[in-house]
This record gives C-alpha cells, structure tokens and sequence, in this order.
C-alpha cells in the first residue's frame, strides 16, 4: 500500500509544486475584478476571479477600505447574473468583505428578492448573508420573511434562519424573542438539524427563565428529540436545570437522572458519551450514579477510534481526581493504553493510573512509566510530574521510590518548564514528608551542580538557606554552595552568598568556616556578591554593628512583610521624582491588592452597558490616596489607612449609576460616591448626596463635597465626611439619597438650558463595617509569624454556623466577614473534605497585626463547626475579632 | 461567543498542506484575531501532529485550552478545533462531514492540487458546515450536495459524478419538485 503511494509522491516533485495561484498577486486581482463590470457578463470568469479574490482574502492579505469598497460595489453588479455557481460564490464574498452599513443598502434589495426566491439555496443563503451584515433597522423590514423561512418545509432554509436567529439574538435580542412560537414550532421539525437550531435559538431565548428551561426540558426529555445533536444539547440543558434544583432530599432521586441513563443506550456515541460525561459532572454524585456513565465510558477505551479513547480517558481522568475508587475498575484497560500510538491518551491513562492506583501498585507503576517517559514531550512530562506529586503526598511512605523517580528525571534532557516543575514537587516533598528532606536536599544539591538555569539554581540555593541549617548534619551541604561560588555567574554567585551566611548565621559551629568562604568572596570581580559578603562579613562577624544576634536575623533573613507589587509602584514612583530623604521602606502600603480577582468578575458579569462603574484603576490606593490629599477639606485627616471596593447603590442600567467607595482614615471615614449620567438628554449640576446616618450612632458628618456638574456618560466624583471615634471600628448603616439640578440638553448642539429643575434620586443602603477596618496583608510564613505572636495574646473560642450549603461556602463567608487576606492558599477547600483549616492574616486599624486560625469541620446535615483562634500584637485586637465573629 | 456556551461550537476549520502551509482556513472565534495569531496556531498544531498517522482514524490532540481533532489523506491535513470542553465526538462528527464531503466534491481525487484547483468548491463547503460557530450540516452527502447543485461543474454529465453524488442531486431535485 505505501509503495505506490510514494511513487506519485515522486512524480508529483517533477510539477514542481503546481498551483493555480501561483505568483497571484492582489494588484492584478483587483484589475481582473473588472470584468464585473461588463455588460456581457461571463459567469465562469467572474467565479474564477472571485475564487481569487477569495484566495487572497483567506491567505491572510487585507483589502484597504477603499478596495474593499471597490471590490464589493463591483461584486453586487454580478446579481444580474442568473448563473447559480456565481450566485454563490457572491454570497460568500459579500459576507467575506462584511461591507459598512451605508454599504449594505446597495445589496439590501438583491437580497430580499433572493430570499423569496423560489430556488431554495437562494433562500437560505440570502437568509445567512443578509442576517449576516445586517443591523437592527433593516432587521424590522425582514423579519416577517425570517420567520416565515424558521417555519419552511425546506430544511436547509429552516435552518439557515434558526441560525442567523442564534447569531441575531446576541445583538438584538427584544426581536429574536418575538420568533419564539415560530421557533417552538421548529423544535417538532422531523429534520435532525433543524430541530437542534431550533431548540439552541429557543433555549437561548428563555435561558434566563429559569421555569420556562425547566419546562422545555420536562417535555422534551419524554422522547421528542430525534437528532443526536440536538439530544446533546438537551442532556447540556438538562444538566443544567440538575444543577439548579438539586437533589430531592426526601427520596434522594435526582430529577431527569434516568433520563441521562436512557440516553447511556442511545444509538448515537456522541450522545452516549454527553450523558457518560454530564453524570460525571453532577454536583455531588454518588457511587451508585456514577457506576453506569463509568461502564460505557470504560467500553470507549478499547474502541479503534483515538478520538472516542482520548474522550473517554480524559473524563475518567477528572473523575479519578474526585472518585478514585468509582475508576479503578478500569485499571486494566488503562494499563494497555500507557502503549498507545497517541500521546495524549498515553499520558491520560498514565496518571489516571497514578490517582487511583493503591500503594501496592505504586512500585510496578513507576517501572512502566520510566519507559513511558523517554518518548514524549515535554508538556506530558510535566502532568505526569504533577500526578507523581500528589501520589507522593497520598502515600508518604512511597516517597523513596518516588523521589528515586524525580531525581533521575531530574538529571535527562528536559526543558524549562519541565525542570521547574520536577523541581517545584521536590519542594513541596521535602516541606510535607520530614524523612525525605536530607534526601531531597541531597537530590537538588546533585542538581545545582550541573545546572542551565539560573532561576532554578537561585530558587534552589534560597531554599537550601532555609532548610539546610536545620538537618543533622548542615555541613554537608556547604561543599556543593561554595562550588556555586566558584564556578557559576554572577547572580548565581550572590545568592549562593546569601545562603553560605544563613548557615553561618543559624549553625555557630560552623561560622568560622564560613567567614573564610565569605572573606574569600570579597574579590569576587561582581559588585553584588562582594557587597553582600560584606554586608554578611560585618552584620555577623565579632566586630558586629548590629545590637542584638536575633536582631540581625530579623534583618537579615526575616521575611518582608510588604507585598512586592506594591514595593516595586513606591520605588518607581521615588525615581520618578526622587526627594532629597532617603525612601522610606515604611512608607510602602501593605494592603493586598485584590485586582486580579475584581477584574476577574468585572470580564464574567455582563456588560452592563453605560451603567457600568469604571472600573477601579489599576493601582486603586495609590489612586485614592493621590485624590483624597488633593482636596483639603481632607488632607488634615492624617493618613489614608483603607479604601474598600466599590459597593454599588444603584441597580445596573438605571438612569444614574452610583457606587460607594469607604474610606477609611484614623478618626474620620470619607464616603466617595462615583455618579455616572446615562441619560445624554440631561446634565446634572450641583450633585450631592444627603446622607441619613441615624442608624450610625458614632459617626457625625463634617463636610460635604458636592460635585458642580455630571455631563452625560463622564463619571465624576461627590464626597461626604464624617468623623468617629479615633482607632475605633464603629459599624453603622447609612441611607443616601441623590440631589441635584438636572437641566435639559438639546442632543444636536449639546447645549443646556438654562433653567433647570432640582431632583431627588433614592440610593440603596449600605453599611461600614468590622471588615473595613482590617487590611488584607499577607505574611510569607504563616507557621513562623503565628509562633513569634506572644501566647498570651491568643483568643480561642468554638461557633456553630448552622446549615451551610457546602463547606467552601462556609470558609468563604467568614474570610468576607473578617475582610483578611488568606494565607498559603488556605482559601481553597477540597471538595468533598469534611473539615478544613484556613489561615488569614491582617492589620487592624491603630496598624495592630492580627493572624487568625480558622478550623472547620462539617458533619451529615451540613452544619458547620468553627473553632476560631486569634492571635494579634494587642489583646483588646483579638477580643475584637471574635466580637465580629460572634454577631455577624 | 458568551452566550454560546452551551451549544457545542467549532473554534476553526483547517486545511493544510504537507508542509504545513494554508489550502483553506475558517476561523470562527476571537481567539486568533490577528493573521500572525492565525499562523502561529497553524504552525503549531500541524508540527503537533505531523508525526502522527490519521489517515485511517481521525486522530485528536489538547493543546491551548482547545481540542483539534484531524485527519490526514495525501498531502492534505484536516483540522477542526474547539474549546477544551468541547464533546470530542461532535468535533470529529464536524470533521468526517467536511472530510468526505470534500472526497465526494474532489471526486474521490483529495490531494492539494486537486483541492487548490477546486477552491471555490472547498470554500462553499466550508460555508456549508459550520455557520459563526454553529454546527450547520454534518452529513458528507447533504454538504457535497448543496455545494454541488451548484457548484461551477453541476452541469457535467451524471456519469462522471459518484454514485452518492448523482443520488444527493436526485434527491435534491425530488424535493424541489415536490415542493413546488
């Protein structure tokens, strides 16, 4: 068979690689496109143009505005050509150059007569096309016809309207809605694709009527459905209304679960393998559901399709993550798949095998996969790394042959990343597993030694710092740190500097050893590792400057407790306009910007149109700070301690939208109130907001900063100040109204009246809070930063919070009712865990530091238990933490 | 593409040649919004899949967050890509649609020649399977014959067409007299 296939290849070579567009070139397309202009035209001619044109178009060339419009007005005259194959090929420029709006008139005619034409591929196209680079205007004018087409006993019209339904409703959707009798129609079509358009337009039509989808589902669930696409669909909606509902407490059933078991049976594999994957995904599924999806699933896996292997390996692989036991019954077709031709599947099985393997099969596993390893790439590697991770984790005792393993991959070829990672799973081992440290460490000191990357030799020697002066025997270590000295760059060398004085720091028997090393380093021809040893040689040795050793320590090697965005914005704000003192390192903020995680929500929600608020600017407290000392009315209340989030007082795509920025100084909080106009026939002046402060007892206004005038769609800025009792967390609810002067504008000229009318606007309510008072600031060591808080200061008490829906939800509500920063990733709970630790950290107001221990536990009817522990620099701190606790 | 999320969706439809360089593209989402985006991806799915044999079974491979499915015959690669939640038997449905509608169209003659000769063809069938995004047409015979009825060549003779070529154009006129 592979004879005589390479022996056209061969002959083929002589052609020299013909093409029909060969040395084509835009310039002389776009003459040839003359002939459109013909009043004879020759259909064929034109077509092979147009192919050309396309060609160019679908190699990546771009026509300039001007060819673009020249090309399309040229190819609209080809709609008096009768010939099908040129209509065609018209259609798909049209909808290639996606003319402008002032364009799409000029086609708008031809179109609409196509679409009533008898020939039923003129219909459909013209449909596509004209819904295509339509806009909302001429939408009216043909919707009597799209919905005529949804109903057409033809199906490639049919259907050819549903979609452009599909892709119309994202844009306009108040008149796709008005199809949906049409489209319901179209559900009970006997064409298989038809039907699914129809139910993919009608879901989305009532997808945000939660009642209207549940219904939809409950009829078409009895059996309507023919097409196995659609059926997917309505196994991806059923899903859906599962997840909403929830589960019958009462007989424990879950609603339409046997209707995705029916479907396990269903002729189609694309069907059976939705439903296999959907029960996969419940919320919360059991053994017994799980066990049918887990047997057709494990039929795929000796199928002779990869694709359908590769989908099925894949789920099982995420359903091994929660379920390993649900997925050891297919071990043995794992296993033959570790050989298989595609990779991926290989690499799936692979560290399946790795989550649900007990540790008996750990050894003969590893065996398999030192082969498996040689033969693929580098991004397989790493998950398989990843999985021998956290197999390591789950059976400690295993570590040797594992960490065997990862040092002998660590010594092969492998890239970056790859490194890395193997690097970063030696890390973590040797942190969680006390027996396999002096191993590990011996491990990563092989490692260093014959090292490419500097990042890693770097991140290694650091770790060494820490972890070597506390094994039995440090010494050991020194050899393969100093040979850094000798042998590595410049940046390697100094921070093999800083690690030789950790040692010498933390193990007295051996610092004089190391001032010779470090003395030696003062010749270094780099400034950096002789101005460290320096340092080292002076701040540690006998002639010692500082006061105390422990001092030294602290200053030396103690963690920096300022996040480093925020120090990297000081220092370049300080070059930027250096003053005659030094910087001052306390003058960093510490608060923890939550950026990422507000611009993360800001992209998932909607856009709310012209109500949205602008979003926080990128360095929000900088910000702050800059416009608050910019006003004076402020700037004699001392240093900004906190600004929270913006808290929306208005409802999205009302006429004003409002939201509330607290900010919070020492004694006093100013309320920033950020109003954005969206009406453009108004202009709003002298706008303040008239706050009600009955409900805050401790709090009495001082000043107001109305702002003089809100033109349309420019955000501006309204502040109110109040005073309260200095270094005091007092809470209290407050009740805003909008007032202003609105005046009429004529949108032609933008020019106001003159008169103007006063107004008021009711704003929501919103609440100052315990949690405005605590910044989020992270410390790098938890463990170490909770020991070296005085014992005494430690409040411990128990709560119940009653049902909750799940134990994340739980976790989640108290690090909001505190407003601390989590520490070393304790925010995120394993699903199906029954109890969980979470670690936060914070500065009270008064800068008093506050780490808390939060220690959960769930039982059966998801009431959830809290033992909370406090520690903080000051009693009345902790006492106060629980106070927040005890009454939110 | 928000609200699209439920409805299985097909990121792009590829067709390379043996080395790697475009034949025919769709791309249907904003992941690639620039031609180099569009190249760079190209280039790495094909030296992703270059080694691999698809030529009997459509073969697959997740890179990227997204999920390409291909299958290879002469010197033409097919690809169809989708998100990495995509069901995997859909996109390989997607892609043995326009992989035999285009041996029907080429008349059984699939190589880069042929299939550069015919670009008009190949660009209609793209158009007929998938639609912004939405699965439009699966079936190899349904695609070949609405591009066929059509196409620049629907007036050769019934003999030089395949047999479910000529029965696609059957049923086609069947219908429209029907319905007439």
């Amino acid at each position: 068979m592979a004879q005589p296939l390479v022996k056209k290849d061969d002959d083929r070579d002589d052609e020299a690689d013909y093409s029909p567009f060969l040395g084509i070139e835009k310039g002389a397309v776009l003459q040839e496109a003359r002939v459109f202009n013909d009043p004879q035209l020759d259909a064929r001619r034109c077509s092979q143009v147009i192919t050309k044109l396309l060609y160019l178009l679908n190699q990546g060339e771009t026509f300039t505005k001007a060819e673009a419009t020249g090309v399309f007005f040229a190819v609209t005259k080809l709609f008096q050509s009768r010939d099908i194959g040129l209509r065609r090929m018209v259609y798909l420029m049209i909808k290639e150059i996606s003319p402008s709006a002032d364009e799409v008139i000029i086609v708008t005619s031809s179109l609409m007569k196509d679409m009533n034409s008898r020939t039923d591929m003129y219909r459909a196209n013209a449909i596509r096309v004209l819904c295509r680079i339509t806009d909302g205007t001429l939408l009216t004018q043909i919707e009597r016809y799209l919905k005529q087409a949804i109903v057409d006993k033809n199906p490639v019209v049919a259907s050819a309207a549903l979609v452009s339904g599909i892709h119309l409703l994202q844009t306009n959707p108040e008149i796709v809605k008005r199809w949906s009798n049409e489209v319901q129609e179209a559900v009970q079509s006997k064409a298989a694709l038809v039907q699914f358009h129809a139910l993919g337009l009608l879901h989305q039509i009532r997808q945000n009527d939660r009642l209207a989808v549940s219904k939809l589902v409950t009829s078409l669930t009895k059996g309507a459905v023919r097409s196995p696409l659609a059926q997917c669909l309505l196994i991806r909606y059923t899903s859906q209304v599962i997840r909403e509902s929830g589960v019958n407490n009462q007989t424990g059933d879950r609603p339409f679960y046997d209707y995705l078991e029916n479907c396990l049976r269903h002729k189609a594999e694309m069907v059976i393998f939705e439903a296999a994957r959907a029960i996969t995904e419940l919320t919360n599924v059991t053994t017994r559901e799980l066990t049918p999806a887990i047997t057709v699933l494990q039929l795929f896996l000796s199928s002779s399709k990869p694709v359908l292997r590769f989908a099925a390996v894949r789920t099982l692989n995420k359903v091994a993550m929660t379920h390993p036991m649900a997925v050891t019954n297919c071990n043995i077709d794992m296993e033959s798949l570790i050989s298989d031709q595609n990779r991926s599947i290989a690499t799936l099985a692979i560290t399946t095998l790795l989550k649900t393997g007990n540790e008996s099969s750990v050894d003969r596993l590893m065996k398999q996969i030192t082969n498996f390893m040689s033969d693929i790439a580098d991004e397989f590697k790493i998950v398989v790394v990843e999985a021998i991770r956290s197999l390591c984790l789950k059976f400690p005792l295993k570590f040797r042959s594992l960490m065997n393993f990862l040092s002998n991959i660590l010594r092969e070829e492998g890239g970056f990343e790859y490194k890395k990672a193997i690097v970063d799973s030696i890390v973590i081992l040797i942190r969680d597993i006390p027996d396999a440290k002096e191993g590990g460490l011996l491990h990563l000191c092989e490692f260093i030694e014959d090292c490419e990357f500097t990042y890693l030799s770097t991140q290694i020697l650091h770790f060494l710092g820490n972890e070597g002066p506390k094994t039995s025997d440090p010494s050991k270590y020194i050899r393969y740190i100093y040979n850094r000295v000798i042998l590595e760059n410049a940046t390697v060398r100094a921070s093999a500097v800083s690690t030789l004085a950790k040692f010498g720091a933390m193990v007295d028997s051996l610092k004089p050893r190391i001032f010779v090393l470090l003395r030696r380093c003062l010749f270094d021809n780099d400034d950096e590792v002789r101005d460290r040893a320096t340092l080292y040689l002076n701040t540690l040795g006998d002639g010692s400057v500082a006061e105390t050793d422990k001092e030294v320590k602290e200053f030396l090697f103690g963690p920096l407790d300022i996040p480093l965005t925020n120090m990297e914005t000081s220092l370049k704000n300080y070059i930027q306009d250096p003053l005659e003192e030094p910087f001052d390192i306390n003058s960093v903020p510490k608060e923890v910007k939550s950026q990422p995680l507000a611009e993360k929500k800001a992209t998932g929600k909607k856009p709310t149109g012209l109500g949205a608020p602008p979003a926080a600017p990128t360095s929000a407290a900088d910000a702050y700070e800059k416009l608050l000392s910019s006003i004076p009315e402020f700037a004699a209340f001392g240093k900004l301690f906190k600004s929270s989030a913006p808290v929306e007082l208005t409802e999205a795509e009302t006429e004003y939208a409002v939201n509330v920025v607290k900010h919070i100084f020492d004694s006093h909080v100013v309320f920033q109130y950020n109003c954005t106009n969206t009406i453009p026939e108004q202009l709003l002046e002298n706008v303040t907001v008239i706050v009600d402060a009955s409900e805050a007892e401790e709090f009495s206004e001082v000043g107001t900063k109305p702002l003089r005038s809100l033109p349309y769609d420019t955000p501006a800025q309204t502040f109110v100040a109040f005073e309260k009792p200095e270094g005091v967390p007092a809470a209290g609810k407050f009740s805003n109204v909008l007032r202003f002067t609105v005046k009429e504008v004529d949108t032609s000229t933008g020019e106001p009246e003159d008169d103007g009318v006063e107004d008021e606007y009711q704003l929501e309510d919103f609440e100052v809070v315990a949690a405005d008072y605590i910044l989020k600031v992270g410390v790098s060591n938890f463990k170490n930063a909770w020991e070296s808080m005085v014992p005494e200061t430690e409040r411990v008490d128990e709560y119940g919070l009653g049902p909750r829906e799940s134990l994340a939800e739980a976790v989640n509500a108290v690090i909001n009712l505190l407003g601390m920063q989590p520490c070393e990733g304790t925010e995120v709970v394993q699903s199906n865990s029954r109890s969980h630790t979470c670690l936060l950290s914070g500065v009270y107001i008064g800068n008093v530091k506050v780490l808390v221990r939060l220690s959960f536990g769930i039982d059966g009817a998801k009431e959830v238990a809290m033992k909370l522990a406090v520690r903080s620099e000051d009693v009345i701190v902790s006492d106060a933490i629980h106070e927040i606790v005890a009454s939110g | 593409m928000i609200l699209l999320d439920l409805c299985p969706s097909v990121k792009n439809i590829l067709l390379l040649d043996s080395e790697g360089k475009r034949v025919a593209a769709k791309y249907f989402s904003d992941d690639w919004p620039t031609n180099n985006s569009k190249e760079a991806f190209e280039k790495t799915v094909f030296t992703k899949t270059q080694k691999t044999n698809a030529r009997t079974e459509a073969d697959i491979i997740m890179f990227e967050n997204n999920i390409v499915v291909y299958k290879f015959v002469q010197d033409l690669h097919f690809y169809v890509t989708g998100g990495e939640d995509e069901n995997e038997l859909i996109l390989a449905t997607v892609l043995q649609g326009f992989f035999d509608a285009v041996g029907i169209l080429l008349r059984g003659n699939v190589d880069k020649k042929e299939a550069l000769e015919n670009l008009d063809l190949i660009l209609m069938c793209l158009d007929e399977v998938v639609d912004g995004g939405i699965v439009l047409e699966t079936d190899a015979n349904s695609i070949a014959g609405k591009v066929a009825s059509h196409g620049i060549d629907s007036g050769a003779p019934l003999s030089e067409q395949t047999i479910s070529q000529a029965l696609a154009t059957a049923r086609e006129h069947f219908t429209r007299s029907l319905l007439r």
